[in-house]
């Protein structure tokens, strides 16, 4: 039997967006309308996950200034990408404090100019042939992550007629097990766009707003360099049951 | 404690980060190939087991369907499963036959299929003692759902152990329990086993929390 001694703090799904939220018009038609089915018990099923300490990971993966250079088909044609250099990096620490290490941590992102290198990305401002914006990294023992890139620009959806993403990193984090998977944004302190945003306001709590903000840290930048923006990633907390059948 | 990225709490516990949808393009960051983008000497993808692995080698194929009836081009699934002697093998690693983990997205050709190649699990111990049926853990990410939605996959031909599931017997709309029964389907001489995902109205599959 496995991982039983084990379970996960409960996810408060009134902190987090509702499924069905209607000033973000695709939930519409993509939210369940019937009540999620509560497993009484998590079972192995859900306790375990997936440990990548042994995926190979590419000597640029994390970082963005200079790995899509490192496409073979493009032979090295690929200069720097335009925009602010940044330093994004923070920790993955669970509910209580207790760090996460080598977990994965993944993030993909628009260029300077608000567009994705994406082939349904149509959007008119030029894809930057410096840049893929896509990066990796595992934490390390302490939970530490860190990656190189450019600040992405905000871009125009069809959302309503005038809706703008603030400028935001897309982060994927793995945890202990996939109870703890989680996606979210980046975006950066002080964007006006942030409380204009539908996605954003798809959350009711502005406490958990306040969650997905990345602080200017200017102690970590680097001169004549990159700005930093600390990110830390809270996951849930695992909790130890100490007596059969709790 | 003081909460990260935030104003300080008085909580004892810290708040978990909110979610937010994965998006449309959420291809470019793990789903590569799909978007049609240069990959990396190794990626998480939807081969789960190669030749060589213990155990049957089945295809699990199907749909994202929205509450319009249409199909959803732009999803990105996750697997997660036991191997054959139902037993998960927590280390990912591309040089294994086997990984519990994997990776797919429905496709914006005329199909809009996602596939796993796999083998079929073996039935994973319940903490109640009994014996869960067979099945493979799906997560659903896409624009349009703020929080990726859990399910599970079962199989048509593992009736009787279905049937004396503690989970999938805990569901109590016999119809309801039926949106998470894959298909046997041969196609080709091989196995493969088809699950189309309704997100909502008729037939709605049943999502989980845990």
């Amino acid at each position: 039997m496995q991982d039983h001694n084990k379970r996960f703090v409960e996810r408060d799904r009134n902190w987090h967006p509702p499924a069905y939220a209607p000033g973000y018009k695709t939930s519409v038609p993509r939210s369940p309308q019937q009540a999620l089915a509560s497993m009484q018990q998590a079972t192995a099923s859900e306790l375990t996950g997936p440990d990548f300490r042994h995926l190979r990971m590419g000597p640029h993966d994390n970082d963005l200034l200079l790995n899509f250079r490192e496409d073979p088909s493009l032979s090295g044609a690929a200069g720097l990408p335009v925009g602010e250099r940044i330093i994004m990096f923070g920790r993955v620490i669970d509910q209580f404090g207790k760090p996460v290490p080598h977990t994965l941590v993944e993030m993909w992102q628009a260029n300077a100019g608000g567009r994705y290198r994406h082939r349904n990305d149509r959007y008119l401002a030029p894809l930057d042939p410096g840049f893929g914006g896509v990066g990796r990294t595992l934490t390390d023992e302490q939970g530490w992550y860190r990656f190189r890139t450019i600040k992405p620009g905000p871009y125009p959806w069809p959302n309503d007629p005038n809706s703008w993403r603030p400028s935001h990193i897309h982060v994927s984090v793995m945890g202990p097990s996939i109870s703890t998977r989680l996606i979210t944004q980046m975006y950066f302190e002080g964007d006006p766009l942030i409380p204009l945003c539908p996605i954003v306001n798809t959350i009711k709590d502005p406490a958990a707003v306040e969650t997905m903000i990345g602080r200017l840290d200017m102690a970590r930048s680097k001169p004549m360099d990159c700005l930093a923006y600390r990110f830390d990633l809270v996951v849930r907390g695992e909790l130890q049951t100490f007596f059969e059948n709790q | 404690m003081k909460q990260p990225n935030s104003v300080p709490t008085s909580e004892l516990m810290l708040r978990e980060t909110a979610s937010q949808t994965a998006g449309p393009y959420v291809h470019i960051g793990l789903a590569l190939a799909a978007a049609g983008n240069p990959t990396r000497d190794e990626e998480i993808w939807n081969e789960m087991a190669k030749p060589g692995a213990e155990g049957e080698l089945i295809e699990v194929v199907g749909t994202v369907i929205d509450g319009n009836g249409d199909l959803v081009r732009d999803a990105f699934l996750e697997a997660w499963q036991a191997d054959a002697n139902g037993v998960y093998q927590p280390e990912f690693d591309l040089k294994k036959p086997f990984n519990s983990f994997g990776r797919t997205a429905t496709t914006f050709d005329h199909g809009s299929e996602w596939s796993l190649k796999t083998v079929k699990p073996g039935p994973v111990a319940h903490p109640s003692g009994q014996l869960m049926a067979p099945h493979i853990n799906l997560a659903i990410f896409a624009r349009g759902i703020n929080i990726q939605l859990q399910t599970r996959l079962y199989f048509e031909d593992e009736a009787e152990a279905n049937a004396a599931c503690p989970v999938l017997s805990r569901i109590e709309s016999p119809t309801r329990r039926q949106t998470l029964i894959a298909k046997r389907e041969e196609a080709d001489g091989k196995v493969r086993y088809r699950l189309d995902i309704r997100l909502q109205g008729e037939g709605e599959t049943v999502f989980f929390d845990f």
